[in-house]
C-alpha cells in the first residue's frame, strides 16, 4: 500500500463516508474508502428508520433496489406507567407514496450502500483501521493505517468515523465527549412470523410501524423504541450515559424491564431474539457540533454529534454532511487548494442546511436533560400522567370537576409544586425552539 | 423471554484478537474508585473489580465496541482503541 496517493480518503463506511465517496467518486476524484469492519456495516446499528429525502438526492429511485424492510405508515408515541400506556399515534397511507421512511437493518444496508460507491469508482480497504492522521504542520496529507507499510497520502482526509471518532479527538475538535453528551443504546432483535407482526401491529404486506417509549427507564432521561421490520421486531432503549453511570442498573436490565411491560410483552410474545448490540448515540447537539474543516480534512456525520434526538433521525444528517462534504471536495480538487480556505465551503453547506437549522431549534433540549430533570421528565410524569388519565375515565361516581383536580394534583406533584410545572413547561418549551 | 447476558452475547459473532483492545492504565486506580460504575454501564459486562485479588479484570473478548468505558470511567483509567481491522464484533443485522 506504500507511496499510494489519493484524491481524498474517507475514512469509515457508514452513511456519512459512503455518501462522500460515492459523490467524490461519482465526480471524478481518485477516492479510498477505508472501514475497519470485516465489512461496511459490520459494526453499526441504529433504532432504526431510513429516510428517503436524502438519500434521494444522491441515489435517485433507490428504495426500488436498496434492502429496505417496511415502509413507515404509522408512528406511535407511547407514554408508559408501570402496568400501563398512554397512547398517542398517527397513520396516513400518503407516507406510501412517495415513501417517507423505511424501517431497516444496517449491515445489509450500509453494504448496499457502500457497493454504491465502490461501483463508482471508490476504491474500498476495508479490515483496516486507520490509527492516526498524517499531518505536515497542521495540515493533514493521510491516514497511518494498522497494515504493514499502510501509510495512504490524500490531499484531502474526511473523517467518517463514527461517534468515538478517535481521529477527531486526536485533531483537538473534541477532549472527549461528556457523558451527557451521549446516550448508550442496547437492542435485540427478534424474530417473529410475517404474518404474526402484521396482525399485531395492525399491518398488511410491506406497511411498518414505529413506536416511541417515553418512561419506564428507572428514571433516566432516555427513550425506548419498538419498530417492526419485515420478519423480525427492533427493540430498544436509549439512556444517557451520565444518568446510567449513576443508577448503577446494568443497560440490558433496562431493555428487560421494557420487555416486561405488558404492553410490549405481547407484542414481543414468542419471537425469538436473534441479535443483542449496543452502540453510543451523539446527543450533544448543536452546541457539541466540533469544528467541521480545517487544512486538508472535513468532518462529518456522527463524528460531528449530527443527530437530532428529538425526531430521532441521524443516518439522514450523515449522508447529506457526506454528500456537502464530497462536493465541497471536488471543488478544491478543480481549484487545486486544499486548505481551510476553500474547504470552509463545506461549513458554510451545513450552515444553510436544515442540519444546522434542525439542530439549532432543539439546542436546548441537551441542557434541559444534563440539567438533573430526568427524574420528573422519564418517571414521574409519564407515571402521572398515566394515573391522571386512568382516574379521568374511571367512572366510580366521583363528580368530574373532582376528578380534573385529582389528575391535575398529580401532575403537579411530579414536577414538584405548581411553579415548577410552569419552570419545567417554559424550559421545555424553550430547549425545542431555540 | 429475558435472557442472560452470555446469551445475549451468544447471538454475536467475534473475532477476538490475542491482545486486548482494552487496558486499565492503573489498578491502583479501581482500587481508590467508590463507585466501580463500569461494572454496571458496559453493555456486556466486561469489567469486574475482584475483592480479593483488588483488581479489576477485562473480559475484552466480549466487548461491543460501544466507547461507553472511554468516556464514562469517572478516572479515565481505560485506555480504549479498536480491535485490530477485521477483528471484534461482527453484527448479522445491525
Amino acid at each position: 500500500m506504500a507511496d499510494e496517493r489519493f484524491d481524498a480518503i474517507v475514512v469509515g463506511a457508514g452513511p456519512a463516508g459512503t455518501a462522500a465517496a460515492y459523490t467524490m467518486a461519482k465526480g471524478g476524484l481518485k477516492v479510498a474508502l477505508i472501514e475497519r469492519g470485516e465489512f461496511p456495516g459490520a459494526k453499526n446499528i441504529f433504532g432504526g428508520v431510513l429516510y428517503r429525502k436524502q438519500l434521494e438526492d444522491l441515489l435517485p429511485e433507490f428504495w426500488k433496489e436498496a434492502p429496505l424492510e417496511r415502509t413507515i405508515v404509522e408512528q406511535r408515541l407511547w407514554v408508559l406507567g408501570e402496568d400501563s400506556v398512554v397512547t398517542l399515534g398517527y397513520r396516513d397511507n400518503r407516507f406510501q407514496d412517495p415513501p417517507n421512511c423505511w424501517t431497516g437493518l444496517r449491515v445489509k444496508f450500509d453494504q448496499w450502500f457502500a457497493s454504491k460507491a465502490e461501483q463508482a469508482g471508490a476504491l474500498p480497504i476495508y479490515e483496516t483501521v486507520v490509527t492516526e492522521l498524517l499531518r505536515v504542520d497542521e495540515r493533514v496529507v493521510g491516514v497511518r493505517t494498522d497494515r504493514e507499510d499502510g501509510d495512504l497520502h490524500a490531499n484531502i482526509v474526511i473523517i467518517a468515523d463514527g461517534v468515538n471518532s478517535l481521529l477527531g479527538k486526536s485533531l483537538l475538535l473534541h477532549r472527549e465527549w461528556q457523558p451527557d453528551q451521549v446516550s448508550l443504546a442496547v437492542k435485540e432483535v427478534i424474530a417473529l412470523p410475517k404474518q404474526t407482526i402484521q396482525d399485531r401491529f395492525n399491518l398488511e404486506d410491506n406497511e411498518g410501524c414505529t413506536i416511541e417509549l417515553i418512561g419506564q427507564t428507572a428514571g433516566m432521561a432516555g427513550l425506548g423504541f419498538l419498530y417492526t421490520n419485515k420478519d423480525t421486531l427492533s427493540l430498544g432503549v436509549g439512556v444517557m450515559v451520565n444518568d446510567l453511570r449513576e443508577k448503577r442498573i446494568k443497560p440490558y436490565q433496562v431493555l428487560d424491564s421494557v420487555k416486561r411491560h405488558p404492553m410490549i410483552a405481547r407484542l414481543i410474545q414468542g419471537g425469538e431474539v436473534k441479535e443483542y448490540s449496543g452502540h453510543l448515540i451523539p446527543e450533544g447537539g448543536f452546541d457539541s457540533m466540533p469544528p467541521l474543516a480545517g487544512d486538508g480534512w472535513m468532518v462529518c456525520g456522527d463524528a460531528a454529534q449530527m443527530v437530532n434526538a428529538v425526531h430521532r433521525e441521524g443516518t439522514n444528517l450523515a449522508v447529506t454532511s457526506g454528500r456537502l462534504a464530497g462536493e465541497t471536495a471536488i471543488a478544491a480538487h478543480r481549484r487545486g487548494d486544499f486548505t481551510y480556505h476553500t474547504l470552509d465551503a463545506y461549513n458554510t453547506a451545513v450552515k444553510a442546511s436544515f442540519i444546522h437549522r434542525d439542530l439549532k431549534k432543539y439546542r436546548g433540549v441537551h441542557g434541559l436533560l444534563g440539567s438533573g430533570d430526568s427524574e420528573q421528565l422519564f418517571d414521574k410524569f409519564p407515571n402521572a400522567l398515566n394515573e391522571a388519565i386512568y382516574q379521568m375515565l374511571l367512572v366510580d361516581g366521583v363528580s368530574k370537576k373532582q376528578k380534573q383536580k385529582v389528575a391535575m394534583r398529580l401532575l403537579r406533584e411530579a414536577a414538584g409544586g405548581n411553579m415548577d410545572l410552569l419552570r419545567l413547561g417554559i424550559k421545555g418549551w424553550r430547549a425545542m425552539n431555540g | 423471554m429475558s435472557q442472560s447476558i452470555e446469551e445475549r452475547l451468544f447471538t454475536i459473532r467475534y473475532k477476538a484478537d490475542d491482545k486486548s483492545h482494552l487496558v486499565i492504565q492503573d489498578q491502583l486506580v479501581c482500587a481508590t474508585c467508590t463507585d466501580k460504575p463500569c461494572n454496571f454501564f458496559c453493555p456486556s459486562d466486561v469489567y469486574l473489580w475482584h475483592d480479593q485479588e483488588r483488581m479489576t479484570s477485562v473480559a475484552y473478548e466480549s466487548c461491543i465496541e460501544c466507547g461507553t468505558c472511554r468516556l464514562a470511567c469517572p478516572y479515565y483509567n481505560i485506555e480504549w482503541v479498536y480491535p485490530k481491522g477485521g477483528y471484534g464484533i461482527t453484527y448479522k443485522y445491525g
